[in-house]
């Protein structure tokens, strides 16, 4: 026995500490290559040498400021929606009972099970509806008003779907960390109506979850391209697309090296602030969860 | 509204004199009111379609638009054949590919992590799955283009297109995949093996286990059900992606979304014109499998592993 004891720390630490280096520096390359290879692609010009003109070329390109503001108008649309239906939502699961729990579940599940092109494969039938049968009737007015494309309040429609799953498991899961019916009980008792109480209380309590649930939505939108292109908006992303297809070259790889990093920015300056408590904060599609 | 603060103003009182049941009372009816627009919002935005499509993938107006419609299984049998169930199949072995190397690469990732003793390295590698994992599609497949394309920084310094590489091709697809694949099996697995106890190595390494042993006999079978719940997840994500094949490849390798948007489009044989609706059914068979497969075993790892 004496023997043995030595020798068992020795058996984990000496292979897995050179197999941990070598994982780490494999992982760590394959994730940054590529972004480093298409910065230096904008940068270098095979006759001018090093250059900025790609990123100073972004705003000149046809078309750029109508489709990122179009893509910032439905994010901040599809954000104040999914909060406004969520929230009090997620807020009464907590308070009632399994039954509404367990329905509340299913429908923030469902989206995932319905792919994001089946699901403008529906809308485009949707939508086709309006000419076909409904020409007559005041619904007519409704189809084309969806379709509008200075705002297609369609697409806020579908993203709002889309985000559900990621957001109400964000919310959730910082509901999960605070007494909500005690908290609840202690500000009506206290003489505070039931808005304020949430809007005083709960919600104060629930800002990293909020905001965990605004960046994963806020991501969503702006990468968006899916349903997007199949309704034949353009957004950002499927303009990136056509320009590539006009022969943008530089500018448009410019455009995506500055979306990544300026989305990958805001979402770790999300996983930062708020995820603090939970270290899978972003992590929302993990149902496991480590709270 | 209204009804929200008529609840508020009919609990204050009676809150004074049965406080639990007053607060159940007032909970239970705040509920529904508090659901609904979730409830109507889903309805309307993700129903109407969905039933759509189910409706459409079995009817057909085949004589032309405008003339009567009729119920038929020919779309579903149009969408597994040819080129249809071609691309379908494509799509699951693209999938299985990128999902296998990326449960396994992420496996290996986050033990490293696990095992490191720094909580920086952690923490970054943590935050950086989740942004990873969240967000790619068409501004990645771009990053990737100027990686490895045909003009590709990588592609010329190292001359890789003289050995035969090509980033449009199923391998090049598979390469692009693991780019958020692998983030979302670190945070999948993560917590599994925070989960595996110190106390089972040691017992293992006790009783003479070697640590390829104690993979084989403990630590694999405990995480059995969190690794094939990952894959699965992987699986999803992979054969529901459309933007990053669709901006990189087009049409070169044939995939499931790309046909369907190519039908939805109109380009499909007279008479299929909801061929791409068909199509759509398949894929929501296959995640709706994926779902039932995935949510059993995420419940099943979470009683091994509190």
């Amino acid at each position: 026995m004496a023997r043995l004891i030595p020798s068992i720390p020795s058996i984990p630490s000496r292979r897995p500490r050179f197999g941990r280096g070598a994982v780490l520096a494999v992982s760590a390359a394959y994730f940054a290559v590529p972004l480093l290879a298409a910065v230096v692609y904008t940068v270098d010009d095979p006759v001018k040498g090093v250059t900025l003109s790609a990123y100073t070329g972004i705003l000149g390109a046809g078309g750029f400021l109508p489709a990122l503001l179009l893509s910032l108008e439905l994010a901040a649309a599809t954000i104040a929606v999914v909060l406004l239906i969520l929230v009090p939502a997620a807020i009464a699961v907590r308070l009632g009972g399994s039954r509404l729990r367990a329905a509340v579940e299913v429908v923030c599940t469902l989206p995932l099970v319905v792919p994001p092109i089946a699901l403008a494969a529906g809308l485009t039938t949707v939508l086709k509806w309006g000419p076909e049968y409904l020409a007559r009737t005041p619904f007519f007015q409704t189809i084309v008003a969806l379709q509008n494309p200075g705002f297609p309040v369609v697409l806020v429609l579908a993203y709002v779907v889309m985000s559900l799953p990621l957001a109400y498991r964000a919310l959730d899961a910082g509901l999960r960390t605070l007494d909500v019916p005690t908290l609840m009980e202690a500000a009506l008792n206290n003489g505070a109506g039931r808005i304020r109480a949430v809007t005083g209380v709960i919600l104060p309590n629930l800002r990293g979850a909020l905001l965990n649930a605004v960046f994963l939505t806020l991501a969503l939108v702006l990468g968006e391209y899916t349903v997007a292109s199949i309704l034949g908006f353009q957004p950002f992303t499927v303009w990136i697309v056509n320009g590539s297809a006009s022969a943008q070259g530089p500018v448009t790889i410019a455009v995506s090296v500055l979306s990544l990093l300026l989305t990958w920015a805001l979402l770790l300056v999300l996983s930062a602030s708020g995820g603090r408590r939970h270290t899978s904060a972003p992590a929302s599609r993990n149902t496991k969860g480590t709270t | 509204m209204s009804a929200s603060t008529d609840v508020t103003a009919t609990a204050a009182p009676a809150a004074a004199a049965a406080p639990a049941t007053a607060r159940r009372r007032a909970h239970a009816a705040a509920g529904p009111l508090a659901v609904a627009p979730l409830l109507i919002v889903v309805a309307v935005a993700f129903g109407i379609p969905a039933l759509a499509m189910l409706g459409g993938a079995f009817t057909t107006t085949d004589n032309g638009p405008g003339t009567a419609v009729h119920y038929t299984t020919g779309n579903l049998t149009a969408s597994l054949q040819g080129a249809y169930l071609t691309a379908l199949l494509g799509s699951v072995k693209l999938s299985l590919t990128a999902a296998l190397i990326s449960t396994v690469a992420g496996l290996l990732l986050a033990q490293a992590v696990v095992t490191s003793r720094y909580a920086v390295l952690r923490h970054a590698v943590l935050s950086a799955s989740g942004v990873l994992a969240n967000f790619g599609g068409v501004p990645l497949a771009f990053a990737f283009v100027a990686t490895l394309g045909n003009a590709g920084v990588l592609t010329q310094h190292l001359g890789l297109d003289k050995a035969g590489w090509s980033l449009y091709s199923f391998w090049g697809l598979v390469l692009v995949y693991l780019y958020f694949l692998v983030p979302l099996m670190v945070l999948t697995v993560i917590p599994s093996l925070d989960g595996l106890r110190a106390q089972w190595r040691e017992a293992a390494q006790n009783n003479g286990a070697t640590t390829w042993q104690y993979w084989r006999h403990v630590a694999l079978p405990v995480l059995a059900p969190s690794l094939l719940g990952g894959f699965v997840l992987l699986f999803g994500s992979a054969f529901a992606a459309y933007a990053t094949a669709r901006a990189m490849v087009g049409a070169s390798v044939p995939l499931i979304t790309l046909q369907i948007a190519n039908a939805l489009n109109g380009n499909v044989f007279a008479g299929q014109g909801n061929v791409g609706l068909a199509m759509s059914l398949d894929m929501v068979v296959v995640a709706g499998l994926v779902m039932a497969v995935y949510i059993p075993l995420q419940r099943r790892s979470a009683r091994w592993l509190v």
